[in-house]
């Protein structure tokens, strides 16, 4: 009986922890604004579509790599993955759970196109000292 | 492979620690990471010269885990410390802390009072057991009294955070290791995994986030505020 509890304390506990823990990566970027030239190319705005990832993550893999980026890559894509299948699951009986969860998966398009920004500039730097040479 | 990449971050968090020129600011969490090094490095030597089945690698695995949980608890009471410096209530804090882990102690020790073969065995592994919960249920304390006081330091919140993801996966796979008693040697596995993510995280938190950056608080909650 107590460990049943403890196992059910400790994942509840997991679950916010984990939630809190991700925001906190996506919170720092919230406040920066797009670069234009994302604007141009993607069309997002702030705020923008909770389904606008995917394409994102298609403009980004077109870019150079920046090894700096991808552990934060990897955890923005797993928290997508994780409120992708609270959507699809316990947002069914929480219908509350639904708005929540877009407006997250918004935050994680906002944080993926601001990496997208990133990378153009990494590449335009790269052709740039290209041509000096 | 995994004991490796364990080592490897825990050797990281140190070096990230003192690159961010926080190693001094957060002692007792840097203290606890080189006594988790150094013990990785002792039970390698153990492994290596007495094997796995061998009684020194089993006492001194447990022992040193047993000291390690201890060392983790007083990190996390560091924590707390930094939290509820500004009102004055440090003394509060390690005085209740203190009270905790003795009766954290006492409580291991009734529990396994009744049994009479390797009484001092059963007792580290219980109170490893018993702080792992404590911690977790202190992380959730102190992650309220953030939201709370609308700490900002961006740099101890993803320590919390860190340390509160880490506290529940250990929490529920020991809860699961007592619910079915068969599935001891994964879990024993997932242990070793679970142990990566805590070095993990903090080496991020040092290297990426600076020392002196701020967030909104409330902006983390799960349930908006």
């Amino acid at each position: 009986m107590m460990a049943v509890v403890i196992l059910v304390f400790s994942l509840i506990s997991l679950l916010l922890f984990f939630l809190s823990y991700c925001r906190s990566l996506v919170a720092s970027s919230t406040k920066e604004a797009l670069p234009q030239e994302v604007v141009d190319v993607t069309g997002i705005t702030h705020p923008s579509s909770p389904d606008d990832f995917s394409r994102v993550m298609q403009l980004l893999r077109l870019c150079p790599d920046r090894p700096e980026e991808r552990g934060k890559l990897r955890a923005i894509t797993a928290y997508y993955r994780f409120l992708g299948l609270l959507r699809s699951t316990l947002a069914v009986i929480v219908p509350s759970l639904k708005a929540w969860t877009d407006n997250e998966r918004a935050h994680c398009s906002y944080f993926a196109a601001l990496l997208l920004g990133r990378r153009i500039a990494f590449s335009r730097d790269l052709f740039a000292q290209q041509m000096m040479h | 492979m995994v004991w490796c990449t364990c080592f490897v971050l825990e050797v990281a968090v140190l070096v990230c620690a003192v690159r961010a020129k926080v190693f001094f600011r957060y002692l007792p969490l840097s203290l606890y990471m080189t006594a988790s090094a150094a013990s990785d490095i002792l039970r390698f030597r153990i492994l290596y010269h007495y094997g796995y089945t061998s009684k020194e690698y089993f006492y001194f695995y447990y022992y040193s885990d047993a000291l390690l949980t201890v060392a983790l608890y007083l990190a996390l009471i560091s924590l707390f410390v930094h939290v509820f410096k500004e009102m004055d209530a440090e003394k509060y804090v390690i005085f209740g802390a203190c009270f905790l882990l003795s009766a954290t102690a006492l409580f291991s020790y009734l529990v396994i009072a009744q049994s009479q073969a390797r009484f001092l065995s059963q007792f580290v592994v219980e109170l490893s057991q018993n702080l792992y919960f404590v911690g977790l249920v202190l992380t959730y304390v102190l992650w309220g009294a953030i939201l709370k006081l609308r700490e900002t330091r961006s740099q101890l919140i993803q320590l919390v955070l860190a340390l509160g993801v880490y506290f529940s996966l250990f929490a529920a796979n020991y809860a699961v290791r007592n619910l079915y008693p068969g599935s001891i040697s994964l879990s024993a596995a997932l242990d070793q995994l679970f142990g990566c993510l805590l070095p993990l995280a903090w080496a991020y938190a040092f290297w990426r986030i600076p020392k002196d950056a701020r967030l909104a608080p409330a902006r983390l909650a799960v349930i908006p505020r």
